[in-house]
């Protein structure tokens, strides 16, 4: 039943400390732009947990939050990020996402249509993947505490497969296969940050890679080991599981996709691409005799219809990354000192 | 950035590489003036396509790198106070001062922003006019017309609450001071091809004759620096000392003349203290008296009381072409790009944190 309130909501409301009370105010922010978006069953039981089906096989279980500023930025928003991402995580155990919390930490004075745009936003995300979001919770900080509006999700995911899917899989002789061209999200968020404009569209690769991931074990690919490209790209991702599996990788930076764009606007900041942050990419390792076949299902699915083999796994067992450039010179790729960019996702 | 792919051509790189290796004979010394370019040797690994015979060393060319102690301790005094809006290049915010730097600051609570340019911190002078808004205004040849329209530009816009803090150098006082010092390797200059494309290269003419050394003015492909050494090495096998010109697509003798005038207009020539070498005559720039108003160290009444650097860096004798970042015995250990003893291994363009950065296997055995 709708419970009457003497001040009617208006275009320009803003989040009040009061949206965190618990109070009425609370029960209306939920009502009208949180509920809404997630109309499930387990939304409607309006309840402290959710309570969910047993769920087969063995289960995954990770967590994320979501800091990005600005929240909105070409080719995405912190809402469709916060879905992504935690669903990503699950992907790259190879599990199917099924369940998502959301906890949403807003900041007095955020406009209410900001959290009503990223609301719908988390919403589309959710349906388009297939997960539910079935448990959240809201606190609200005072102005000066917050940046408008953090996310925290939490997911839930079945694996349906009997592979073990970790950096120790990995083998020698391995292809390294890339889902896409890299670099895009970093600095799509850079552009709209810093006011930047670039020839052509800059617009973040953020998108759900379960799709692609079950893809290949549903083939039958012996998939050895996934990671997805966040913070720190594709370099920071491959020097980390080149110290977890103790092998060395061989990269041929030819075959690493990166558009005009972000090769434009990397010149220009004296960023390197290879350390920019993704949220649509993934690596793969798969037995070489499987590549062309892995190749092939992944370029099938639009998400990663531009997935190149990037490399090799080689037999020595120095953990290192060593990518062969375009002039045939060769460099070890190493970790960042420290973020080349703050807060961009 | 298409036109950047020509320059980065296999088939183009390695005929120029093979030149060089049919043209010399015997042991060079040839010193990159520009971080950019070091950033751009070692990021390529271009020493391994070069004959053993030529040792390439990293000049002071990296304004972050060069910035002295006592400017950065000014930086970190201004940045803390409460009044202040403080915004710099990103690299700076993570050199040492004395005590600390900018980041300590900024997690204490300073306001200190990152930017990209002078005039996104004028535009945060016209946005906060309650604060006093300070630009770190850091560099060569190359940002000084810059920082200088941002002066003009504000006096234009009568902006009452902006000011810079200058640390300003002028590369060819660099060169004939290393040129001149006691015991100096360097036998040929690639010059910054972008200080060049501000200033022209007439400046470099009397510095070739008089020290003998060829000066190659250079761009930052690795076609380009390659082409820049294939020149140098010519001339030093044949005795020759010419200033020539690899870098014609950006530069011509007598550079940018609206630049020059701006800087002109707005900057007087100075001694300048580089950090790690010491002072160096007439080799940097403060503003003229009747823009005095915007400097900062003036405005905050900045003392000058830095005491000596004892950090144990060696940035100076790296940055003569005395050392390589591999010699000093903290590279790699004590200093590292997450907790730097000095500036070269902070910035991009400093050659200890290319070197680190970019590990080859050679650089990578060497510590």
């Amino acid at each position: 039943m709708h419970t009457e309130c003497p001040i009617p909501v208006s275009a320009d409301e803003t989040v009040r400390l009061g949206h965190g009370s618990g109070g009425e105010l609370s029960q209306r922010l939920l009502r009208e732009y949180i509920y809404p978006h997630f109309d499930n069953a387990w939304t409607v039981q309006a309840h402290d947990s959710a309570t969910l089906p047993r769920i087969g096989g063995r289960t995954v279980f990770t967590t994320d939050s979501f800091v990005v500023s600005p929240l909105f930025f070409p080719g995405g928003n912190i809402g469709e990020l916060a879905v992504y991402g935690t669903v990503n995580d699950l992907a790259m155990s190879g599990a199917r996402p099924l369940y998502l919390s959301c906890s949403l930490i807003l900041e007095e004075g955020l406009p209410m249509k900001t959290l009503a745009a990223v609301m719908a936003s988390m919403g589309r995300a959710a349906a388009a993947t297939g997960v539910q979001l079935v448990t959240g919770d809201t606190k609200v900080v005072e102005k000066g505490k917050g940046d408008g509006l953090f996310i925290n999700t939490a997911g839930i995911g079945s694996l349906e497969h009997v592979l073990s899917i970790a950096p120790d899989r990995i083998q020698p002789g391995d292809s390294i296969l890339l889902s896409g061209d890299i670099g895009r999200h970093g600095m799509a968020v850079m552009a709209r940050r810093e006011g930047l404009e670039f020839d052509g569209p800059l617009l973040s690769d953020c998108a759900p890679l379960h799709e692609p991931v079950l893809a290949l074990l549903e083939a039958g690919i012996n998939v050895h080991c996934l990671r997805d490209l966040t913070r720190g790209g594709l370099a920071t991702a491959l020097v980390e599981l080149a110290e977890g599996s103790r092998r060395q990788f061989s990269l041929r930076e030819n075959d690493i996709a990166i558009t005009e764009p972000v090769l434009g606007a990397c010149e220009m900041l004296g960023l390197d691409p290879l350390y920019v942050a993704n949220e649509g990419r993934f690596v793969a390792f798969v037995p070489p005799h499987q590549a062309q076949q892995a190749l092939a299902i992944l370029q099938k699915c639009p998400v990663s219809a531009d997935s190149r083999a990037i490399g090799t796994v080689s037999a020595s067992e120095a953990a290192e990354v060593i990518l062969r450039n375009s002039i045939g010179c060769e460099r070890l790729l190493d970790r960042l000192p420290g973020e080349q960019l703050p807060r961009i996702c | 950035m298409k036109f950047l792919h020509e320059y980065r051509q296999r088939e183009a790189v390695e005929k120029i590489a093979a030149e060089i290796h049919r043209v010399v004979t015997r042991p060079w010394t040839i010193m990159e003036v520009c971080g950019g370019q070091t950033h751009a040797i070692v990021k390529f690994g271009l020493q391994q396509l070069l004959p053993p015979q030529i040792e390439l060393v990293h000049g002071p060319g990296c304004p972050v790198c060069v910035t002295s102690l006592e400017i950065i301790d000014q930086a970190i005094a201004i940045a803390s106070r409460p009044d202040v809006i403080f915004c710099s290049f990103g690299d700076m915010l993570r050199v040492p001062g004395s005590n600390g730097d900018l980041l300590t600051v900024k997690a204490a609570g300073g306001d200190i922003r990152t930017v990209y340019s002078p005039l996104q911190a004028l535009k945060v002078a016209e946005d906060n006019p309650h604060k006093e808004v300070v630009f770190f205004a850091i560099g060569f040849e190359t940002t000084a017309p810059a920082h200088a329209m941002a002066v003009v530009l504000a006096t234009k816009k009568r902006l009452r609450n902006f000011s810079l803090l200058v640390s300003h150098f002028l590369v060819p006082p660099a060169i004939e001071a290393i040129c001149s010092a006691p015991g100096s390797r360097v036998q040929g200059f690639l010059a910054a091809g972008h200080v060049c494309a501000i200033m022209g290269y007439e400046q470099y003419r009397p510095l070739a004759r008089e020290y003998r050394v060829p000066i190659v003015v250079t761009g930052f492909e690795p076609l380009d620096i390659l082409e820049g050494v294939l020149l140098c090495v010519r001339q030093l096998e044949q005795g020759i000392c010419l200033v020539l010109n690899q870098y014609a697509r950006a530069v011509d003798r007598n550079g940018n003349l609206n630049a020059q005038e701006i800087l002109e207009l707005v900057f007087d020539i100075d001694d300048q203290a580089w950090r790690g070498v010491g002072s160096i005559a007439a080799s940097g720039l403060r503003l003229r008296a009747e823009f005095a108003r915007f400097d900062a160290g003036r405005r905050f009444g900045m003392a000058h009381s830095s005491g000596p650097d004892r950090s144990g860096c060696i940035s100076g004798r790296i940055m003569q072409g005395l050392q390589k970042p591999c010699d000093c015995p903290h590279f790699g250990g004590r200093c590292r790009p997450e907790q730097p003893l000095g500036a070269p291994m902070v910035s991009s363009e400093g050659a200890c944190a290319a070197y680190y950065r970019y590990r080859n296997r050679s650089t990578a055995d060497a510590h």
